[in-house]
């Protein structure tokens, strides 16, 4: 699994979410008040990730250049040279001072791997894994979506338990685990099924543009899409099952079986749209976790992305790689926090705008 | 209906006796006496609630499975010692020739070393287990302190330690703890240590609320008013009742914590001198297990991992159902 | 007779679970309610009248079992095909529902909600729709431009207005209301039951309103029944059963209620000991024998049938058609 909490642990923090939403004030003042206080919040979590990350790379492995240069034959003079490189002979103030001046310009810093700026390395990066995660949550989130409705509005029958057992094994599964059988079952061939996909990459360097490259990146995005998805959608069920189970003894759903509406009305029209407004801010913060849950399912499938550079800066170590990187993962998910935060009071009228 | 209010009732009085205890300690005189009494009504009360919560847990059958599962991974594990030795995992007195195919010898084949696949994921399941179980304590641990202490202390300070915790929530969890495991050296404990610091939170907003709906229930303010300090309040009277939450997490931590084990150690930053099974697999794909389409090199080690994640889950699930039935999960 | 009556209820019995676990709600209830009538159930909390209203149009969960007969025209709702039933309900009945606000669904404009079952009956196209909905919020003394608000936006009395719209949209023959005005201050309350005496007379619509409150009741319909644990125990003219009730339950109910809308006692009427018993537990012989101060013994083993209070008034009692202890003093 790529995610490090348990889908009953979303279903929990998201319900205490939702009835932060629900205290919300309900004039558009409000709004512009409570969106600027998340906007506050999100800044100050992001300085907080900067001084994390400044705490991590420079103080706990004691010196990061005999950390990197581990198991390399280095003289003192070359030592020297490198501290002088990455600032480390200064005052530890003046480099946490340096540090985040840089990263609020935008400078992460020099890669001691490739030797080329952290910054552009990522943005080099970042549209496959954009691609990639983009994809997979779509998908995923429809696929729980539609699964955990269906779950819900038969709780307790033999479907439901298929359900929800299918999902809570898939998440079991180690996402690489899988994605290494996909390759083996799929790629390389297995018995009478051939290698139908390729083994890794995005593309296959044959030279193809327009729709033909478009053809090929498909093809290369089956499995890991697929992996993504399988490890994925449980969350995704198992929210959207709880907060509909919550909903179903509403009363409006009474009165709406009562208007004489057919029963696949009354769950889609009244029961659904209720039921989304809690699973849709959960699936705004999965996204984060996606992007970081990649760096497995990138590096089994040799992905061009975030993940794949991120297994490549940590054999090495490559610590201002590994750190940018940590910085871009934290910054992604403060990001997606932020949008579910300023989105919920959008989606619910009884919070207002 | 009626048995459910009697032992309300029951439960009731007991707390009675408690703070009756309380107040002898404090005033000092015959303490002895009384306490003796309240002890054994206390251990009354917990075999009978550990014997509810039983009957209440045996009418889940997927909790059941996962039980049953997890008894046999760990008898395994336990005799490994006795059944494979730990001889399986050196690699000088490799009993076979590299990469065997499944045989009657080497059930499962053998590594690129000439390991038996079976011995070490036999093997394996004690470090995994070990680790998973460590983890999900310390982690669950931090949760708990974290949580009754701001639960009970309120005011600015619940708050800035609730800040942190959100904090800490929607930091990339898996991230944190890969980057924790490189700067620090490689050891099992350094795996604990990565896990256990950076999945904490979670159990600290669980335990924080129910440390606040336990501090709201008159009993605890008698205690207060007869001179029951902080420390005892929050150990005698707050641990007690968040308890059984705090088991609940524990169990759906485990899986969790299994699983970033795994993959901490597919990443190459486990401990390099024990067989885990996410070191098993890392080895499989370094030996080209992959390409070479050696499939039962690399299949048991996954399922392991993911059997042992479900039946924890399984069970995590089955407790709190039992623990809060509304919430639904076990319906 | 060829004028058949509009509603007829014929030994209905709801039970919930099954096996040893079975609770009975509601014990063989018979009702009859004639075209244009209006007809008032009272009862504590837990008598099962709410479940009677809901099992009028099978609204009960599935877990529910329903005997017996619910004749709506002469129809027979609960073995009807889902596909009749679903044309009968809100165009053959519609359901005023108690508390508004959960009633409503909280994420669709109050407009959409009211022209819903127009559309799903095939009675209107959109725009028809919206200018009914205009007309039914102004019947109901709401200006039409409400029909853009969410429900949270409206204050409870004016929900209750907009589910009496809601129930209204279709002209069907009967409405029932199931404590239309519980929950809300005692001027709206009086408001609210005054809009509803107006339109049902207006529309010559039956009404078949439950509450707690007998005044309430007493105020508004035409006749009245009583029920306690499952069973109607008194039913009879509205005058006679709130000012000369015959059962001792009917007695506590119709002195529990000094004034309209005292929520206070709505569990406990005045001078009435104790609790509705627990359906799963009932006592036995007649179920209101332990509250009961003119109890005799022959009530702990004999549950008594309705019979003869009056000119159409009946009673189920040991000491209707005997002398009446306690009635005159």
């Amino acid at each position: 699994m790529t995610t490090a909490s348990t889908p009953a642990d979303v279903a929990r923090a998201d319900q205490a979410r939702a009835t932060d939403g629900a205290s919300r004030t309900g004039s558009s003042l409000g709004y512009l008040r409570h969106a600027a206080g998340k906007l506050g919040g999100a800044l100050v979590s992001l300085l907080a990730v900067l001084v994390t990350s400044f705490f991590l790379f420079r103080i706990i492995p004691g010196d990061p250049v005999k950390a990197m240069t581990h198991g390399v034959p280095t003289t003192a003079e070359q030592l020297a040279t490198l501290r002088r490189q990455f600032g480390l002979d200064l005052p530890l103030w003046q480099q946490f001072t340096d540090y985040c001046a840089k990263a609020l310009s935008g400078d992460l810093g020099t890669s001691f791997q490739f030797r080329a700026p952290v910054g552009d390395l990522i943005a080099e990066k970042l549209p496959a894994t954009l691609l990639l995660t983009g994809v997979a949550v779509v998908i995923y989130s429809a696929l729980g979506l539609w699964l955990g409705t269906r779950s819900a509005w038969r709780h307790g029958g033999l479907g439901d338990k298929l359900n929800t057992g299918i999902a809570l094994t898939l998440w079991s599964v180690p996402s690489f685990w899988l994605g290494l059988l996909l390759i083996i079952v799929f790629s390389v061939g297995m018995g009478p099924i051939p290698g139908l996909f390729p083994t890794g990459g995005m593309e296959s360097g044959t030279g193809e543009t327009g729709f033909g490259y478009v053809l090929d990146v498909a093809h290369h995005l089956v499995l890991p899409v697929v992996t993504l998805v399988a490890v994925g959608y449980a969350q995704t069920l198992l929210v959207m099952r709880s907060s509909l189970l919550d909903e179903m003894g509403g009363d409006y759903l009474t009165t709406a079986r009562a208007k004489g509406l057919r029963d696949d009305v009354v769950r889609r029209r009244h029961a659904v749209p209720n039921a989304l407004l809690p699973t849709v801010t959960m699936i705004f913060i999965n996204l984060g976790h996606v992007a970081a849950g990649s760096i497995l399912v990138e590096t089994v499938f040799s992905w061009p992305g975030l993940g794949g550079l991120f297994y490549q800066a940590l054999s090495v170590p490559d610590l201002p790689l590994v750190q940018g990187l940590f910085v871009v993962f934290a910054g992604a998910m403060i990001l997606m926090n932020l949008i579910a935060d300023l989105l919920y009071p959008l989606l619910d009228p009884r919070v207002g705008r | 209906m009626t048995t459910a209010k009697k032992t309300e009732k029951k439960t009731e009085t007991t707390k009675t006796t408690e703070t009756t205890e309380t107040t002898e300690a404090v005033g000092g005189t015959k303490a002895a006496k009384t306490s003796t009494t309240a002890t054994s009504l206390v251990w009354q009360r917990r075999r009978a609630s550990v014997a509810r919560f039983w009957k209440q847990y045996r009418t889940h059958r997927a909790g059941l499975y996962g039980l049953a599962a997890l008894a046999l991974i760990a008898l395994l594990a336990a005799t490994a010692p006795l059944t494979v030795g730990a001889d399986v995992q050196s690699v000088t007195e490799a009993p076979g020739t590299a990469l065997e195919s499944p045989s009657a010898e080497f059930p499962l084949g053998t590594d690129q070393f000439g390991r038996s696949l079976l011995g070490l994921l036999i093997w394996g399941a004690r470090i995994s287990l070990l680790v998973g179980l460590l983890a999900a304590a310390l982690s669950v641990a931090i949760g708990t302190v974290v949580g009754i202490i701001a639960g009970h202390y309120g005011g600015w300070f619940s708050t800035v330690v609730m800040r942190i915790t959100d904090w800490f929530l929607v930091m990339p969890t898996l991230v944190l703890a890969i980057v924790l495991a490189t700067v620090m050296s490689r050891s099992m404990w350094t795996v604990v240590l990565a896990i256990g610091v950076t999945s904490w939170p979670t159990t600290a907003r669980l335990v924080r609320a129910q440390t606040i709906a336990v501090e709201s229930r008159p009993y605890i303010e008698r205690a207060t008013a007869l001179g029951g300090g902080h420390g005892h309040v929050m150990s005698r009277h707050v641990l007690p009742n968040v308890m059984p939450l705090v088991l609940a997490q524990t169990t759906l931590c485990i899986s969790t914590a299994i699983l970033t084990e795994a993959t901490l150690a597919f990443l190459g930053l486990g401990d390099p001198t024990v067989v885990s099974w996410g070191g098993m697999l890392q080895d499989a794909r370094e030996a080209g297990a992959v390409s070479s389409g050696h499939w039962w090199y690399l299949a048991p080690p996954g399922l392991a991992i993911a059997l042992v994640a479900l039946a924890f889950t399984l069970c995590g699930r089955a407790v709190e159902a039992v623990l809060n039935p509304k919430l639904g999960v076990g319906r | 007779m060829s004028a058949r009556s509009l509603l007829e209820i014929k030994d209905l019995r709801v039970t919930y679970g099954s096996g040893a676990a079975a609770v009975p709600a509601v014990r063989g209830v018979d009702l009859t309610l004639e075209a244009g009538s209006k007809l008032g159930v009272a009862g504590e909390s837990g008598c099962g009248k709410s479940t009677l209203a809901l099992a009028l149009l099978r609204l009960l969960p599935a877990s529910a079992r329903i005997e017996g007969e619910v004749l709506l025209d002469g129809e027979d709702v609960l073995s009807m095909s889902w596909g009749r039933l679903r044309a009968v309900r809100w165009a053959g009945a519609s359901i005023v529902f108690q508390g508004a606000m959960h009633s409503l669904n909280a994420v669709h404009r109050i407009g959409d909600q009211i022209a819903e079952p127009l559309l799903v009956h095939g009675r209107s196209t959109p725009a028809a729709a919206r200018r009914r909905v205009g007309e039914l919020l102004e019947h109901v003394g709401l200006p039409a431009a409400r029909a853009a608000a969410y429900p949270h936006e409206l204050s409870g009395g004016q929900r209750q207005r907009v589910m009496i719209a809601m129930a209204l949209a279709c002209d069907p023959r009967l409405i029932v209301a199931d404590e239309p005005t519980t929950a809300l201050d005692v001027m709206i309350q009086a408001q609210i039951l005054r809009l509803i005496e107006r339109l049902v007379a207006e529309e010559s619509i039956s009404l078949l309103m439950i509450s707690h409150d007998l005044a309430v009741l007493a105020d508004t319909c035409d006749r009245l029944a009583v029920m306690y644990a499952g069973r109607v125990v008194e039913e009879g003219p509205a005058r006679a059963v709130y000012e000369a009730a015959a059962h001792p339950y009917g007695r506590a109910l119709s002195s529990a209620f000094p004034r309209i809308g005292d929520l206070a006692s709505r569990r406990a009427p005045r001078g009435l000991p104790g609790d509705p018993p627990d359906p799963a537990d009932l006592p036995g012989g007649c179920a209101f024998h332990p509250r009961c101060a003119v109890a005799v013994d022959a009530c702990t083993e004999l549950d008594q049938e309705l019979r003869e209070a009056g000119a159409g008034h009946r009673a189920a009692c040991v000491h209707v058609g005997s002398r009446t202890p306690g009635s005159t003093s």
